[in-house]
């Protein structure tokens, strides 16, 4: 257990002449769940990708199982679970059909194999579902059989691209659970858009435009902003951000019409400022600092758009 | 049996369960082309009247052949199509990713279409007494059987070329009805490669899918079936080269590293 589970270096990957990861270093410690934050596009996918043998670095090695990724490709398959953003099963066929399928990619055969899917199925609340089509499952069945497939192999690794996607809170939050029970036996990297879901983690990496922006365990990186968060709504937030810059001397982020502004001393600073800028306040909250708030102290912007973009879906 | 061999056997059953489970795919394979050669058929009946030595009493059975090829077609259209859409928002990401070849998917889907081709041939073999002329011999028989089985697995080895490399489902439908239906049309499916205008006899040799054709006719009707183009031997000589061609061509798309759009 002395090694990573994954060591990165230096790497790059372009597709093209567009760079979607840029001079990447990092470890996940066996053993750890670890989160990848970041938006659409800010290259979590491609870093599965490459984790997953189906793309070469153009530059740097990822060892994964302390295999690399390109010379020893299949062992670091046979140590590698994946659950993909879209479950990779057949609707067509049953729970059970699915999961003898995927063992057959991984040679498993047999009674070894009925015994392995009958104690998954068992483990995962499935049991009742053996035999159903998998398209009449409801969405967060067919994520818990998809859970099943990624493990049928006993990965040492699992990789969860988005694994909630399409998930209402409730069926997030039970999927979640069961990942927390999986959290003895197998080392965990999850890519997320999601703050709640990066919170859960151990570890959290946060990635932009293909960039380490910040890595450390959530409730470290959201102490670096202090305990405390101010955030004001107002109809002129430019106007705000530079009224706090000039009378308080304070840096303030803005977000849609909202300011932010990170200080140990929200509580004292919050009457004065409702002396001095009051009539242009429409509310005040002081909170904790997320991660999200991390992202855009790192970054300068924020983790999820404001206003959605056209056209805006992830590669 | 290796992981890669029992990889080929899962996605070869999966293919069968998949067709007997949907319904509507085993009626549309063999009802679109049974209505196609009744319509036709029945259509010519008076307008078209083939001459020649060992004519077949009527239209009806000169289609007969083309249909059985054109029934492979579908069924091979239908299971590669799912393929775009399983890479990457289905089964096929797990294989991906699984330390298994991808010639196991090249052999899985394969094998999978042409059983499923050889069990429909079979089918339409049991028009044989409703049409004349027919004069099929055990001979006939393993070659019509044999033919179905290889073309099953050209047609489903291309149609999986194609479905590689498109990057929509409607992408793929448009290049298999520009390239697939005219190679279909052009193989003395419909009207004798003796009696066309010679451009088109031309086009007719060079298409592979006319010695396909052939050899089904030559399998039902004799060697010297009207509408045959050379011997049973080396109809059927064209059509595994065919097949070896294609099989190749799969193996070699499926080998590509996958680019962005596609997955």
């Amino acid at each position: 257990m002395s090694e990573a589970a994954v060591t990165l270096t230096a790497v790059t990957f372009r597709y093209g002449s567009h760079v979607a990861l840029h001079n990447l270093s990092l470890e996940v410690p066996t053993g750890s769940c670890f989160g990848l934050l970041g938006p659409n596009g800010s290259g979590k996918t491609t870093l599965m990708r490459l984790l997953a043998t189906l793309l070469p670095p153009t530059h740097g090695h990822l060892r994964v199982c302390g295999f690399d990724t390109v010379r020893e490709a299949d062992a670091v398959r046979r140590c590698l679970g994946i659950v993909f953003q879209h479950p990779a099963l057949d609707g067509d066929l049953t729970v059970e059909e699915n999961l003898r399928l995927h063992g057959a990619f991984y040679g498993l055969r047999g009674p070894e194999l009925t015994q392995r899917i009958e104690e998954l199925l068992e483990r995962l609340g499935l049991s009742d579902q053996k035999r159903t089509l998998v398209k009449r499952l409801s969405g967060g069945q067919q994520r818990r059989v998809d859970l099943a497939r990624g493990l049928l192999h006993r990965p040492k690794l699992l990789l969860l691209d988005e694994p909630t996607t399409g998930l209402d809170p409730l069926a997030r939050h039970g999927f979640w659970q069961l990942l927390h029970l999986l959290r003895q036996t197998v080392t965990l990297i999850v890519a997320t858009h999601l703050l709640e879901e990066a919170e859960r983690c151990d570890t959290v990496a946060l990635l932009d435009a293909g960039r380490l922006v910040a890595l450390g365990a959530p409730k470290a990186l959201t102490s670096t902003l202090g305990d405390e968060l101010l955030c004001l709504e107002t109809p002129v937030p430019e106007t705000l951000a530079q009224a706090l810059q000039t009378h308080f001397g304070l840096e303030a982020h803005v977000i849609g019409n909202s300011v932010r502004v990170a200080t140990p001393h929200a509580h004292a600073l919050l009457p004065r400022l409702y002396e001095s800028l009051g009539d242009r306040l429409q509310s005040a909250t002081i909170r904790h600092p997320t991660l999200e708030d991390v992202f855009l102290a790192y970054t300068g912007h924020p983790l999820q758009a404001t206003s959605p973009l056209p056209f805006a879906e992830a590669p | 049996m290796n992981t890669f061999m029992l990889s080929v056997r899962a996605l070869w059953w999966r293919e069968l369960v998949k067709f007997v489970r949907d319904r509507a795919r085993l009626l549309g394979a063999l009802a679109q082309p049974l209505v196609f050669w009744l319509l036709l058929g029945l259509g010519f009946h008076r307008s078209i009247q083939l001459t020649g030595p060992a004519t077949p009493g009527s239209y009806l059975a000169y289609l007969l052949p083309g249909m059985m090829a054109l029934t492979m077609l579908f069924t091979a259209i239908f299971s590669t199509m799912a393929l775009i859409e399983e890479r990457r928002s289905g089964l096929l990401q797990a294989l991906l990713v699984a330390p298994v070849a991808r010639t196991a998917l090249v052999l899985g889907y394969g094998l999978g279409s042409a059983t499923l081709a050889f069990f429909e041939a079979l089918l339409l073999l049991g028009l044989l007494p409703f049409v004349n002329g027919a004069q099929l011999t055990p001979t006939g028989l393993i070659q019509v059987l044999a033919v179905s089985l290889l073309a099953g697995l050209a047609f489903a080895l291309l149609g999986l070329v194609v479905a590689w490399r498109s990057v929509s489902t409607r992408g793929y439908h448009a290049i298999m009805n520009v390239v697939l239906l005219p190679l279909w049309a052009l193989s003395g499916a419909v009207f004798p490669i003796e009696g066309a205008a010679p451009v088109l006899q031309l086009l007719m040799r060079l298409n592979p899918v006319t010695y396909i054709v052939s050899a089904l006719r030559q399998g039902l009707f004799g060697s010297d079936a009207a509408g045959a183009v050379g011997s049973p031997a080396g109809c059927l000589f064209i059509t595994g080269l065919l097949t070896l061609a294609l099989l190749f061509s799969a193996v070699h798309t499926v080998r590509r590293p996958l680019s962005r759009s596609t997955f």
